[in-house]
């Protein structure tokens, strides 16, 4: 069962809400992690870690730093579960 | 062969606490590395730590956190027939720590050994302690945490310089007749050889190393069920504990492995704010300085979750006396 990218991105605001307190309607696609939501690498890893959670989708670290913004999040959610 | 009468449990006597004399400020920090306040603030959570003298040593800290639980305990030093010293951070492989600091304490002749599981060594050396006691090995037990983990940081290495710092804290562990009366729970521990490359010293000429990210990840995914398993195996329910005292390794950690148990009611342990991380010692000085304030009833559950290098974890629930 396929995820749609809206459903992906609202998991995400609803994850990135409650690890960094930032309201999940500020949430939006062309959003960067760091510049836009003031998100560090830590939270960064817990995000991941909900994601993994939610979406049934593993984000290694090493992927994980390559993930600028919410789109990239969502494209890799959506990759990764059609590839699972 | 005729085997030794142990007891039904173990408790906790007493503690005592120290901390070096001189405060390093995150702003006394970012003079000599790129990093600021702010940001050292919000990654790990510490506003200063204690770092130790250059002449003094994880023995003389011993001996001081040590010497504080001893006169707290009421016991006399020749009640104490076993002295363990879980520290990473010794100055020498050999002689060990525990037993220099037995003898400068005026405990005569007792067994005595270092242990090293970093940053889980008191929870360790706590369960060690209870079992030696239950099996009626040794009397009477100083388990202390103490580390100078200053003299093993590259002072110009900004992952880790921020983080790391000097203590010691100690714990008189009796027996007890009546098994109601006991206060050192069932330990539950384990470790993940596989991550060994994540914290570590390569040698006598190099300094800790530490793959935050990872070691960050591990922490608020692995340790959450250790906590839960340590309450279940004691009987006590995560809603019942009064307090929550993790190893201090980050705020950030800690709080999240807090959010992720469930206990409501806790006092979570945030002696890094001034105390940084240090290691095996966190623990134990982070509890005493909530007793000193007051923070902790007496006979109500506290869970204690030490992890680190190795990576080794172990927690266990005690009561305070």
């Amino acid at each position: 069962m396929a995820m749609t990218d809206q459903e992906i991105l609202e998991g995400l605001g609803e994850i990135i809400d409650e690890v960094a307190g930032v309201p999940a309607d500020q949430v939006t696609p062309e959003k960067t992690f760091v510049d836009d939501l003031d998100i560090d690498s830590l939270s960064m890893v817990e995000i991941a870690v909900a994601a993994q959670d939610k979406f049934g989708v593993e984000i290694p670290d090493d992927q994980l730093k390559d993930l600028k913004t919410v789109q990239d999040v969502i494209d890799y959610v959506r990759r990764s579960a059609v590839s699972a | 062969m005729r085997l030794t009468q142990g007891s039904a449990g173990a408790r906790i006597l007493a503690f005592g606490g120290y901390q070096p004399a001189r405060v390093v400020t995150n702003d006394e920090i970012a003079k000599t590395v790129e990093t600021s306040d702010e940001w050292i603030r919000s990654r790990v959570g510490i506003a200063s730590r204690r770092i130790a003298g250059p002449d003094e040593t994880v023995a003389d800290m011993a001996v001081a956190a040590g010497g504080k639980a001893l006169a707290a305990s009421g016991l006399s030093p020749g009640d104490i027939d076993l002295v363990i010293v879980a520290t990473c951070t010794p100055e020498a492989q050999i002689p060990n720590t525990a037993a220099q600091v037995a003898r400068r304490l005026g405990i005569s002749a007792p067994g005595a050994y270092d242990m090293n599981a970093a940053c889980a060594g008191f929870c360790y050396a706590l369960a060690n302690a209870s079992d030696a006691v239950r099996t009626g090995t040794a009397a009477n037990v100083l388990v202390i945490g103490a580390e100078k983990l200053s003299q093993w940081i590259d002072w110009t290495d900004r992952s880790t310089c921020i983080i790391f710092a000097d203590g010691a804290g100690a714990v008189v562990v009796a027996p007890v007749d009546d098994p109601a009366e006991a206060g050192i729970g069932p330990v539950v521990w384990g470790s993940a050889g596989d991550m060994a490359d994540k914290i570590f010293i390569k040698d006598r000429n190099s300094f800790i190393f530490q793959e935050g990210q990872a070691v960050f990840r591990w922490a608020t995914t692995a340790l959450h069920p250790v906590a839960k398993q340590a309450c279940e195996r004691a009987g006590v329910d995560p809603t019942e504990l009064v307090a929550f005292v993790p190893h201090q390794a980050n705020l950030r950690i800690v709080e999240a492995i807090a959010r992720k148990l469930g206990a409501p009611q806790a006092r979570v342990a945030d002696d890094i704010v001034t105390a940084g991380n240090t290691s095996s010692a966190s623990i134990p000085l982070a509890l005493s300085r909530m007793l000193e304030r007051g923070e902790i009833p007496s006979g109500a559950p506290v869970l204690l979750l030490g992890f680190g290098a190795g990576i080794c974890y172990a927690g266990q629930v005690i009561t305070v006396p």
